[in-house]
């Protein structure tokens, strides 16, 4: 078994080997433009990237040409919501709904679009991570031009009513778009039957490869949008710049395994995250983080009490697990996700987020489970709260000296 | 001599074996996310630290100076956009040459939708920008500057260190210089262009022997921008989304050895560009900006009628990649904007060849050229002959 | 976030963990930090009756570099005098631990759980 042990899928996957393998005669003998129209090198990689196109496509039932690439997921969210923000902003209004628990490239882009004078309503999520869609239904306002709601949760893995969400826009034409960054390979995603306008993908969390991603652009009813890098006129003039075919053949492929594979897939990974969730449901004053019903199946996020975070990411080292999302994990804030549930801060910073993915194994998940079980009762050894809440004392009741 | 020959390095170039060795273990097992805390993403950012390090001393410029970027396109947007976002309302003039690469001219031309004044900078008959246009240009005050150091149609140098300066004098503005054909071909050195008054370059690996996904704009710390892509606020939050690890690394190999030959890849390419084009005078060709400084491995050529389309299908059927003109424009039927600006007629502009020369091409390939380029003229004016 | 090599050490054998009877004769109790703030320290010091530390013990909730600080500081109240101790500063704390400029305030806080646990002890004492 190798160490760490690798249960953080979410912020990156491996590229699956039989991707790696697709991929490498597009960085070695064909390696042409392929926007060089001129010669065979072109058409060559040309064909590669409208091939992946379609594999990107069948995976979501899209048609490929409704399949726009970018440099990845964040890049996709930012077109998506600037792109329809600028072009319906004078037409339909300025005023834009999402939720507090999106990914910060959604949150950031919409901060952009508030300083550009947008007014964007952020939808609290309920304690299990779900919208209300009552709530939903009542932000709803004559100048709402876009609604951005995410399918799966970075971090807590729970999916969103999109279907709902979608019918609600629809009826009053409302452009709907949908981060889809954490579901492709994980949840059916059908955009035949979706009313969903936009939605960003990304290859390296489907086994694929990083700097890579797509946005989906409905053409029945066509959804328009802005475009937001300008050059060559690549994309049909949506996305301009070089394709990097290698990384395109790339997505294909890992798509192409996740529509597959991904059946097979979920059972297994079921498994082994249940098995995860009961090794750690034996230890005391555990909490799981978001509904464990319309959830992913690779994801357990959980909060060890009177443990602080940092100190039980040192302690297990070795299992290379999140504290947040990756990206913000770098800051000492607690995990906005959870506080938006309404988790105290101290239960937020001792969150520990588990995503499972192909290669995980059912050692590593009982490796995993005793070593948690160890170092919490260390940490648990060495804290005053958990002595104290030993004691009987309610913590909540002690007057803390402010710091 | 294996075929086909690739004769196109200018719209992208073959990964170098090298730069492939360097990237292979982060697509296989170097797999983290480099924003991750844990030894798999710590293991990321130092591969990306390093890859940093080799493209700044490419250029001469400090580690911190470089922000990497999806492509050349997003490089050359984000200084335009950005630059001008920061600015805030209200806009000013922005001064592009009339040759620049279309991402260049577009991403500026969309700023005229945020009331800026957009100053199209003349070239003359040889491809050159004009002194008399920069001096023209001066007196509206540009806040923005874009002129590229290399042309990707022409290989036509530009005095881009000159004119900055100019506009330095001026002060208040920007400078930047889309350098993505200069890289591997011409010494750059940042720190001697940003004294001169260059503020950004835009430099991208796959146009050097590095992977196609990775790119930067070296700019300077004083440089104020707004990002075009917000989020996780990766690069010191001027490019927000994951970092292209592998590709990062494979651009930062690629500078690395696009520094350890440029005392020799240059010198060699000149001597091919000067054989192939001893060889297409006297097939009649004129060769667009030969009178001016050019990088070492592009000639851009036609034939009086001749058509080029007709004359590009031949020489793929016969094995040779060459190209019309900027690859990513390929799809249009307009004769080259960057012929246009130089004053040359339609007619001729629409029969425009570019060969780009590489590290891999041989004296042999040239020579096989040349004759496939005579067999082709030579069917060409029997059918019209026949025709007639 | 890279650690230092001593912090990773107190981290992983941390000295002194435990506590003794608050109320025992000699014995005074520090608690600072609270847990919205990531960090609570509970220091005890055993002070003879010559006014020397004997003994020290910690608990702490909080991340590598707070149990790393209250695991040195164990060790260097022990053997002082309760003046000698409150000469304990966070600049020495932190320069031997290598604290980062984020982690400072770990060291803070371990001079305050100083502080607070020999004013708990002349408040039993000299009072």
């Amino acid at each position: 078994m190798h160490l760490p042990i690798y249960l953080d899928y979410s912020a990156t996957t491996p590229v699956d080997p039989r991707v790696a393998e697709k991929m490498l005669p597009y960085l070695c003998e064909r390696f042409g433009n392929p926007a060089s129209r001129s010669h065979s090198f072109g058409w060559e990689a040309d064909a590669a990237v409208e091939e992946a196109r379609n594999e990107v496509a069948a995976l979501v039932h899209a048609d490929p040409k409704e399949i726009v690439w970018t440099s990845g997921a964040t890049e996709s969210d930012n077109l998506a919501i600037k792109g329809a923000a600028h072009f319906y902003g004078e037409t339909k209004g300025r005023h834009l709904i999402s939720v507090k628990t999106e990914h910060k490239a959604v949150l950031d882009t919409l901060r952009d679009l508030e300083r550009q004078g947008f007014r964007v309503t952020y939808l609290d999520a309920q304690k299990n991570g779900l919208i209300d869609l009552e709530a939903f239904q009542a932000a709803l306002r004559d100048d709402t031009a876009l609604v951005s709601v995410m399918l799966v949760n970075n971090e807590i893995g729970v999916i969103q009513p999109i279907a709902e969400i979608g019918d609600l826009c629809r009826a009053r034409g409302i452009i709907f778009h949908v981060d889809a960054a954490q579901a492709t390979g994980k949840v059916d995603i059908d955009l035949s039957a979706l009313n969903v306008d936009l939605m960003s993908f990304s290859a390296h969390k489907t086994y694929g490869p990083k700097g890579i991603g797509a946005l989906y652009v409905r053409r029945k009813p066509r959804a328009r949008l802005e475009a937001q890098m300008h050059g060559g006129g690549h994309e049909r003039g949506l996305r301009s710049g070089t394709l990097a075919t290698h990384q395109i053949v790339g997505m294909g492929e890992a798509f192409r395994l996740a529509r597959l594979e991904m059946a097979a897939e979920t059972a297994r990974v079921r498994r082994l995250r249940d098995r995860l969730l009961d090794g750690v449901s034996r230890i005391e004053a555990v909490h799981v983080n978001g509904d464990m019903t319309a959830r992913v199946a690779h994801n357990l996020n959980v909060s060890f009490a009177y443990v602080e975070g940092e100190s039980l990411m040192m302690a297990l080292k070795d299992l290379a697990v999140s504290s947040g999302s990756a990206c913000t994990s770098a800051s000492l804030e607690p995990s906005y996700v959870l506080r938006a549930l309404g988790q105290p801060d101290e239960l937020a910073h001792s969150s520990i987020r588990f995503t499972l993915g192909r290669f995980t194994t059912k050692e590593e998940i009982d490796y995993a489970v005793e070593l948690l079980r160890q170092k919490v009762g260390k940490l648990r050894d060495m804290s005053p709260l958990w002595e104290m809440a030993q004691a009987g004392v309610d913590l909540d009741a002690v007057q803390w000296a402010a710091h | 001599m294996p075929l086909p020959v690739y004769l196109d390095c200018n719209a992208t170039t073959p990964l170098d074996p090298r730069v492939l060795a360097a990237m292979l273990p982060y697509l296989e097992t170097q797999y983290g996310n480099a924003s991750s805390r844990h030894g798999y993403g710590r293991t990321a950012r130092r591969a990306m630290d390093v890859a940093r390090q080799q493209v700044a001393a490419a250029i001469g410029a400090h580690p911190a100076e470089i922000i990497f970027v999806s492509g050349g396109s997003e490089a050359n947007n984000l200084f335009l956009k950005g630059a001008a976002a920061a600015f805030g309302k209200g806009g000013g003039a922005v001064a592009f040459s009339a040759v620049e690469h279309p991402c260049a001219l577009n991403a500026a031309r969309q700023l005229a939708r945020q009331d800026w004044r957009l100053i199209e900078l003349p070239a003359d008959a040889t491809g050159r920008v004009t002194r008399a246009g920069v001096a023209e240009a001066l007196a509206q005050k540009p806040r923005l500057w874009s002129v590229m150091l290399a042309n990707n149609e022409t290989g036509v140098l530009q005095e881009v260190a000159e004119f900055a300066a100019s506009a330095q004098e001026q002060g208040g503005s920007w400078f930047h210089s889309d350098a993505v054909q200069a890289l591997g071909k011409l010494p750059l050195d940042f720190r001697a262009l940003n004294a001169a008054g260059v503020h950004a370059l835009t430099l991208s690996a796959h146009k050097a022997y590095g992977p196609k996904g990775a790119a930067a704009l070296a700019a300077d710390r004083r440089l104020d921008l707004i990002p075009l892509i917000a989020g996780g606020g990766q690069e010191g939050g001027l490019r927000s989304g994951t970092e292209n690890v592998a590709a990062i690394v494979g651009f930062g190999a690629a500078c690395e050895l696009a520094a350890s030959r440029l005392d020799s890849l240059p010198a060699r390419l000149r001597r091919l560009q000067t054989r192939l084009e001893a060889g297409l005078v006297p097939l009649g060709a004129t060769i667009f900006g030969n009178e001016a400084p050019r990088l070492p491995n592009t000639s851009y050529f036609a034939f009086a009628n001749v058509e080029g389309e007709t004359l590009l299908t031949r020489l793929d059927r016969a094995g040779f990649a060459v190209a019309s003109g900027a690859a990513c424009s390929s799809a249009n039927p307009n004769p080259s904007h960057v012929l246009l600006a130089m004053g040359v007629p339609q007619a001729l502009a629409r029969g425009a060849l570019r060969v780009s020369l590489g590290a891999e091409t041989t004296e042999e390939q040239i020579d096989a050229f040349l004759l496939a380029l005579q067999a082709a003229l030579a069917g060409l004016k029997n059918l019209t002959a026949l025709r007639n | 976030m890279s650690y230092s090599v001593k912090v990773i050490d107190h981290y992983e054998n941390p000295r002194n963990v435990g506590g003794f009877d608050a109320d025992e004769a000699g014995v005074g109790t520090g608690m600072v930090g609270a847990p919205a703030c990531g960090d609570v320290m509970k220091l005890q010091i055993k002070v003879n009756d010559n006014g020397v530390i004997e003994d020290a013990r910690f608990k702490t909730y909080g991340c590598g570099s707070a149990i790393a600080s209250s695991s040195l500081i164990t060790e260097w109240v022990k053997g002082k005098t309760v003046d000698e101790a409150l000469e304990i500063k966070n600049a020495q704390i932190a320069e031997e631990l290598a604290l980062p400029p984020v982690k400072i305030h770990c060291s803070v806080l371990a001079e305050d759980a100083i502080k607070a646990a020999v004013a708990d002890y002349r408040k039993k004492h000299c009072a």
